[in-house]
C-alpha cells in the first residue's frame, strides 16, 4: 500500500499551506493597520560613524525621554551619501563630514532646516567652528558641529629616527610628499588616505598653494606630486592604517587625527614598544568637522531635534570626546574633558595651527569627475 | 456527457498545472533580473542631478501638456572617450580567465579523485569541498589577508624555513587577487566536474584498456572529452562572476589592480554619477552576454544529445 503514506503527506502539506495562508493573511491585515499610529511615535533612527559615541549616550537619552533609539553605523561618507540620495532612508539623525559631503548634500536638498527654538544649547557652540562650517552650510541652517579633527600625519617615532637623516623636519608635509624623504621609508610602509578630497589639498599645501583650490592646473600639479611618490606608497586606505600603524606594519600614514590618536592609544595598550607621533603639518591641513543633521524625509523630526539638543549638553558631549578622542565644539564642555585630551596639541590645536587649517568647498560635478579621474590615474597609472 | 466533460476538465487542469509549475522560475527571472535590469538601463539613459534621486526623469511634462521623453546616450559615448573603461574591462576579463584556468588545474584533479574514490568516502570528500561555505565569504577573504600580508603566516613560515630572507609582498598585488578568486570559486568548478565524472561509464575505460590503450592516453581520449560539459559548466560558473568581482580585488588587490567592479564603485560613490555607473553596469552585462550565450548553446546541445 504505497499510496497511503503519500496521501497523508499531501494532506498534511495541504493543511500546512492552509495554515500558512491564513497566517500570511493575518500578517497582511496587521501591516495594513500599522500606519494608523500617532504622528510622532517614541522612536528615533540614528545613523552614525562606527565607534563614534559614548557607551551610555543612547541609554541616557532613552531613560530621560522614553524615546527608543535604533542605532546603525557606517564607515564612509560615500555610503551615507548613497543612502540619502536614494531617498526614504528612514533615518532621523545622520553625521556627514562637513566638507565636501554636507555641502553637496545641502545643495541637493537632502536636509531639512533646523528649528533653532528646539535646540536650546545652540548658544554654547564655538563661534569659530560655526563660522568655518558656513562654507558648507550657509547660515548654519541645517547642521550642528559634532566632532572635530584635522587630517595629518602619523608615524612610528623609532623607525623614522633610524631611517631618516638627522634634522629632517617632522612637522611638514615634506615627510610625505618629498620623494627624497619618503623613499627612505618605502621599506617600512607608507599609506595614503584613499580619498582624493584629502590627498590633493594636502599636496597643494605642500607646494605652498591654496589647499582648497579647484583650478584644474592646481589639480594637475597636485597629481604630479602624488604620482612622484606613488612608487613608495604601499596602499591607499581610509581606516586600515589605524591597526597597521599601531602594530608596526607601516611606519608613516596620512590619516584623520582622531584615528591616529586611536592608533597611538592602541600601540600604548599593546605595550610592544611602538611609539606613534602625530603632527598637523605647519603648511596647513584640512579641518574636518562631522556634523549632526536631519534628512529632509526623516520620519521623526521632533525626536531628532531633541536628540541633537541632548548631544550638545556639556556633560554628554564631553563624555563622547573622552571616549573617542575627537574635539567637540561645545565651549562649556571643555572643563569636563579629560586633561590629557584637552592638553593634546593635535586634538585641541593651539591658535597658530588652527589659523592655518582650511575647509575644502564642494566641487562642481565636472571638477569632481576630473578629480576622480586624476586619482585613478595616480593609483593605477591608467 | 459526463465523461468528456471530466476529460476536458482534467486536460484543462493539466495544462494549467503545467503553466503554474513553470510560473515561479519565470516570475523569479522577471522580478529579480529583468525588472532591476530595466531600472538600471533606464538610469543609464538619464542625466545626473544633485537631488533625490540623483538623476533626472526620462519622462517629463513639457509646456502645453506635451509628454517629453529625453534619452541621453552621452553616458555610453563617454565610456568610449576614456580608455580607462576599456582597459578595466579587458583587465577584468584577463584576471577572470587566468583565475578560471587556475580553478580548472586545481579543481579537475580534485573532482577526479573524489569521483574515483570508494563510494562510501565520496560524500565525506564532497563535504570537505563545500564545508568552507558555511563560513562567511567576507571572513574567508579576510583570513587570506592574515595569511598573505608581509607579517602574515605564509611569510613567517617561509622566513622560518630559510627559503627567503625578506618577506614577500604578495598582499596588495594581482597575485593575491588570483589566489583569492581561485580559492573562493573552486567549489563552483569542482561540483559540476564531479557530477560529470561520477556518472561516466567506466566500462569505456576498460574497453580502451582491452584494446591496448595506456591509462594516460585513455584519459585524454575518453575521460577528458566526456567530462567536457562539466569543464564548460564549471568554467562559466567561475568566469562570469569573477569578471564583476569587487570584494576580492578591493580587499586583496593593490591600488593598481584595475577591475571593472572597482571602476563602477568609483563612479557610484566618488563621482556620485548614477547614470554613468549604470552605463558601466549595462556595458559589463553586454560583455558577459557572449560567454553566457556560448554556455547556453553548449548546454542545450548537451541536453539534445
Amino acid at each position: 500500500m504505497p499510496i497511503q503514506p503519500n496521501r497523508q503527506v499531501s494532506r498534511a502539506f495541504a493543511g500546512m499551506t492552509g495554515k500558512m495562508a491564513r497566517s500570511l493573511l493575518t500578517l497582511g491585515l496587521l501591516m495594513l493597520s500599522l500606519p494608523a499610529t500617532a504622528a510622532e511615535e517614541k522612536l528615533l533612527n540614528v545613523y552614525n560613524w562606527s565607534d563614534y559615541i559614548a557607551p551610555d549616550t543612547i541609554e541616557k537619552f532613552t531613560a530621560e525621554t522614553g524615546i527608543k533609539v535604533n542605532y546603525d553605523v557606517y564607515d564612509s561618507n560615500e555610503t551615507l551619501a548613497a543612502k540619502l540620495q536614494a531617498g526614504q532612508s528612514g533615518y532621523d539623525v545622520v553625521f556627514p563630514s562637513a566638507s565636501p559631503f554636507l555641502a553637496q548634500q545641502v545643495k541637493a536638498g537632502l536636509y531639512q532646516p533646523l528649528d533653532r527654538t528646539k535646540i536650546t544649547n545652540w548658544g554654547s557652540l564655538d563661534p569659530a567652528i560655526l563660522k568655518a562650517l558656513q562654507t558648507s552650510d550657509p547660515g548654519n541652517a541645517h547642521a550642528v558641529p559634532y566632532m572635530i579633527a584635522a587630517t595629518g600625519i602619523g608615524f612610528n617615532i623609532d623607525k623614522l629616527n633610524k631611517l631618516l637623516p638627522p634634522g629632517t623636519p617632522r612637522d611638514s608635509w615634506s615627510l610625505l610628499f618629498d620623494p627624497a624623504v619618503v623613499s627612505k621609508l618605502k621599506g617600512c610602509g607608507v599609506s595614503l588616505l584613499d580619498a582624493p578630497v584629502e590627498v590633493f589639498p594636502a599636496a597643494l599645501a605642500y607646494l605652498g598653494k591654496t589647499g582648497a583650490s579647484q583650478s584644474t592646473e592646481d589639480l594637475a600639479a597636485a597629481a604630479e606630486v602624488v604620482s612622484k611618490i606613488r612608487p613608495n606608497i604601499r596602499y591607499f586606505h581610509s581606516s586600515k592604517y589605524i591597526n597597521d600603524l599601531a602594530n608596526g606594519d607601516i611606519c608613516l600614514a596620512h590619516g584623520y587625527v582622531g584615528d591616529l590618536v586611536q592608533a597611538r592609544n592602541r600601540a600604548r595598550e599593546a605595550g610592544r614598544g611602538v611609539d606613534i607621533g602625530i603632527v598637523i603639518p605647519k603648511e596647513g591641513a584640512i579641518l574636518g568637522v562631522d556634523v549632526a543633521a536631519i534628512p529632509v524625509d526623516a520620519p521623526h523630526p521632533d525626536n531628532a531635534h531633541r536628540f541633537i539638543d541632548f548631544l550638545l549638553r556639556p556633560a554628554i558631549i564631553a563624555a563622547i570626546t573622552n571616549t573617542v578622542g575627537y574635539a567637540n565644539a561645545v565651549l562649556p564642555a571643555r572643563p569636563l574633558v579629560k586633561k590629557e585630551i584637552l592638553a593634546d596639541p593635535v586634538v585641541y590645536p593651539p591658535e597658530a595651527v588652527r589659523a592655518k587649517e582650511f575647509q575644502v568647498p564642494p566641487a562642481s560635478p565636472d571638477f569632481e569627475r576630473v578629480r576622480t579621474r586624476a586619482w585613478t590615474k595616480v593609483k593605477t597609472g591608467h | 456527457m459526463n465523461q468528456p466533460l471530466g476529460n476536458r476538465l482534467s486536460g484543462l487542469l493539466r495544462r494549467w498545472g503545467r503553466f503554474l509549475v513553470g510560473l515561479p522560475p519565470y516570475a523569479w527571472l522577471v522580478l529579480f533580473f529583468l525588472v532591476p535590469f530595466l531600472i538600471v538601463f533606464k538610469i543609464s539613459l538619464s542625466e545626473m542631478q544633485a537631488a533625490i534621486p540623483p538623476y533626472k526623469p526620462l519622462l517629463a511634462w513639457a509646456e502645453d501638456g506635451v509628454l517629453q521623453l529625453r534619452l541621453n546616450l552621452g553616458n555610453y559615448r563617454y565610456l568610449l572617450t576614456d580608455d580607462l573603461y576599456a582597459v578595466a574591462y579587458l583587465n577584468s576579463l584577463k584576471i577572470a580567465a587566468i583565475s578560471t584556468v587556475g580553478c580548472l588545474l586545481i579543481g579537475y584533479p580534485m573532482a577526479y579523485t573524489i569521483a574515483r574514490a570508494p563510494k562510501g568516502n565520496r560524500n565525506a570528500l564532497l563535504m570537505l569541498v563545500v564545508l568552507p561555505f558555511w563560513t562567511s565569504f567576507l571572513i574567508r577573504v579576510y583570513a587570506w589577508m592574515g595569511i598573505l600580508k608581509s607579517e602574515g603566516l605564509l611569510n613567517a613560515f617561509l622566513l622560518w624555513t630559510g627559503v627567503i630572507n625578506e618577506p614577500l609582498q604578495i598582499l596588495e598585488t594581482d597575485l593575491a587577487v588570483y589566489i583569492g578568486i581561485v580559492y573562493s570559486y573552486l567549489p563552483f568548478m569542482v561540483l559540476p566536474l564531479y557530477a560529470t565524472l561520477e556518472k561516466m561509464d567506466l566500462s569505456l575505460l576498460e574497453a580502451a584498456a582491452d584494446l591496448g590503450c595506456r591509462p594516460f592516453r585513455a584519459f585524454l581520449a575518453v575521460t577528458l572529452p566526456l567530462s567536457l560539459p562539466g569543464v564548460i559548466a564549471g568554467s562559466m560558473l567561475v568566469f562570469i562572476p569573477a569578471v564583476g568581482e569587487f570584494v576580492i580585488p578591493d580587499l586583496l588587490g593593490g591600488p593598481d589592480t584595475l577591475m571593472i567592479g572597482k571602476v563602477l564603485w568609483a563612479e557610484f560613490f566618488d563621482n556620485r554619477d548614477w547614470p554613468v555607473a549604470s552605463a558601466v553596469a549595462v556595458a559589463m552585462l553586454v560583455v558577459l552576454v557572449a560567454p553566457i550565450m556560448v554556455f547556453q548553446r553548449y548546454q542545450s546541445k548537451a541536453v539534445d544529445s
